[in-house]
């Protein structure tokens, strides 16, 4: 049984329609899994279904073989798993140091040495701490996002399209950057538009097409099956 | 001497009465843009509820008086403004709890949430008028100078006397402290920035384990204080009379929206944009010019840009300018 697991997810939002079907995944410590496929698939969908932002008709969320279904998206980010949503993730009117605070607001002890963890993990960060996030470039941004939900040490970190709308350049950094977390024997699971880039970094990756598992595999197996380059990687 | 004369004049008859009424204002204002920016809509209870916590200031001063407590030289409601205070924020939360909360937890358009405030507007002013009247209220007592204008004129030998009153000097003194506990709270203390977290992104703010219970329960408190100490220091230096609180809600929108609203620092600068700016206008600058101009340049008018009566009209072309050219207000900054 693996670490994190969405198992056999099924609902929508509101009294809408079920936009994720049966959708499974799991993900270890240490693992990078990315999730892909078309807009609209409900990618971003699964992932807030793991948190608790939609409510599940069936289906179970496991973390560390204990079901936390019912819980508040809140009670699943004290069990450790932080979540960097696609849009609006700073706190763009607060300083960059003050957006790591935030991350750590359910934090009691001292969390001064994480703030230094997490500047070493994107010195960029140190050098900008008391300026706007809203003031920063996109590739900023997203460090900063990456280092609020870090903030609560997670064992689980989910990603929503984290190098949307960023350079290519920032893109290899960024994914650099996620590499290293994954080092710190957290388990990633994140959404990407960046197929390619995205499953050469990953250790699994699964493909939903409109709301269901198609394809599941390792991310070398992905990137040479015919029938997902064809479809998602652009042959 | 003339020129003398001249910078007196307007020292005493447009900044100290500015600066006093632009840091009442500016509590008012403070009041707004906080409820804005977290609770996310225009309460247009706000005069209404400064009235109240004057009006339960006053009853306390009363009440204080008539058992013989007072302050000596300083004015007795501020011993009563405390107790006030405390009265406002029970009130404040019964309001939430029964009145705002319901709208809050079904997620109602901002547009509903203003509507239901006329709704407490009409109930409070009501309840105010019923318990205290309609009529104006005086309950300053001590010392009521602390510079008056004839002793200024004995002291200096100007013609132009400077009379400082001490509700002047309450208002601008308590004022400041207040605003800077506020912004130190705001920007320095990890529930004051959780409050910014919240009014900033809340969506985020939840997923970062913000309570949003407390971050408005926080938020109702610091607006029964703003209230009270606003509404009391008004009546104060002028008088209490509950229309006027009604009335001064158009300065008070006006400097929360110039200042950008959501950004308490721009609400509070706001204040004095807008005391500052009614005052000007309206003020009859014959005597000044009678100062600084040869006796033969002397104007035959009063000089004034527009009369007392219309000094609303000010707050309110300034509201409509600033919403048309600088929508999120004319101070660069931060939101809440
Ligand atoms: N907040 C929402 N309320 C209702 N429907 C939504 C909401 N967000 C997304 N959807 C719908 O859910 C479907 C899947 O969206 P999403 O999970 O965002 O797709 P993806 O992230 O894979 O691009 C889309 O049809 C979208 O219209
Ligand atoms: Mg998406």
């Amino acid at each position: 049984m693996a670490f994190f697991e969405g198992l056999k997810m099924t609902g929508g939002y509101g009294t809408g329609p079920d936009i994720i079907n049966s959708c499974s995944v799991d993900v270890n410590r240490g693992e990078i899994v990315s999730i892909l496929g078309p807009n609209g698939a409900g990618k971003s969908t699964a992932m807030k279904a793991l948190l608790g932002l939609i409510n599940l008709k069936s289906g179970a969320v496991v973390i560390d073989g204990k079901d936390i279904t019912k819980l508040s998206p809140q009670d699943r980010v004290r069990q450790g798993i932080s979540f960097v949503p696609q849009t609006k993730n700073v706190f763009a009117g607060m300083t960059v140091e003050e957006n790591l605070e935030m991350g750590a607001y359910l934090r009691d002890d001292n969390y001064q040495d994480v703030i230094e963890e997490i500047y070493e993990l994107f010195p960029i960060l140190r050098e900008k701490r008391n300026q706007l996030v809203g003031e920063l470039s996109g590739g900023q941004r997203q460090q900063v996002a990456l280092g609020r939900a870090l903030m609560i040490k997670p064992s689980v970190l989910m990603l929503d399209e984290p190098t949307a709308g960023v350079s290519p350049i920032v893109m290899d950094e960024l994914f650099d950057h996620i590499i290293k977390v994954k080092r710190t024997n957290v388990a990633i699971l994140m959404v990407e538009q960046n197929a390619k880039q995205a499953l050469n970094i990953s250790d699994r990756g699964y493909v939903l097409v409109t709301g269901e598992n198609k394809y599941a595999g390792t991310g070398k197996e992905l990137l040479n099956d015919p029938r997902v380059r064809s479809s998602f990687l652009g042959g | 001497m003339d020129f003398l004369n001249a910078i007196i004049l307007l020292l005493n008859y447009i900044f100290v009465p500015a600066l006093t009424y632009g840091s009442q204002l500016a509590l008012g204002a403070i009041f707004v843009t906080l409820i804005y920016g977290i609770l996310r809509f225009a309460n247009f209870a706000t005069g209404d509820m400064m009235a109240f916590g004057t009006m339960v200031t006053i009853l306390i001063t009363w009440y204080f008086q008539s058992i013989g407590i007072s302050l000596g030289v300083l004015p007795t409601a501020l011993l009563a403004i405390p107790f006030a205070i405390i009265f406002m924020i029970g009130y404040m939360l019964f309001i939430d709890k029964f009145v705002f909360r319901y709208y809050r937890v079904n997620k109602s358009p901002p547009v509903q949430l203003a509507m239901v405030s006329i709704g407490v507007m009409f109930v409070t002013q009501a309840v105010v008028r019923i318990i205290i009247g309609p009529a104006d209220q005086r309950f300053f007592d001590g010392e009521r100078f602390i510079i008056k204008a004839r002793e200024f004129k004995e002291m200096t030998g100007l013609n132009e006397g400077l009379a400082i009153k001490s509700s002047q000097v309450l208002t601008i003194f308590i004022t400041l402290i207040l605003v800077s506990i506020l912004f130190w709270f705001l920007n320095k203390t990890k529930t004051g920035k959780s409050m910014r977290a919240y009014s900033d992104n809340e969506d985020l703010a939840l997923l970062s384990g913000i309570d949003p219970k407390r971050v408005v329960m926080i938020t109702w408190i610091i607006a029964g204080i703003l209230a009270t100490i606003g509404g009391a220091l008004y009546g104060l230096d002028k008088s209490f009379k509950p229309f006027t609180y009604f009335n001064n809600m158009l300065p008070i929108f006006a400097a929360a929206i110039v200042g950008g609203i959501g950004n308490p620092f721009g609400a509070f600068l706001g204040g004095y944009v807008i005391a500052f700016s009614e005052i000007f206008i309206t003020y009859a600058y014959k005597k000044f010019f009678m100062y600084i101009l040869p006796e033969s340049m002397e104007p035959e008018t009063l000089v004034q840009l527009l009369s007392t009566d219309y000094k609303f009209a000010v707050s309110f072309s300034i509201l409509v300018i600033v919403l048309l050219y600088r929508p999120n207000g004319i101070f660069k900054g931060k939101v809440l």
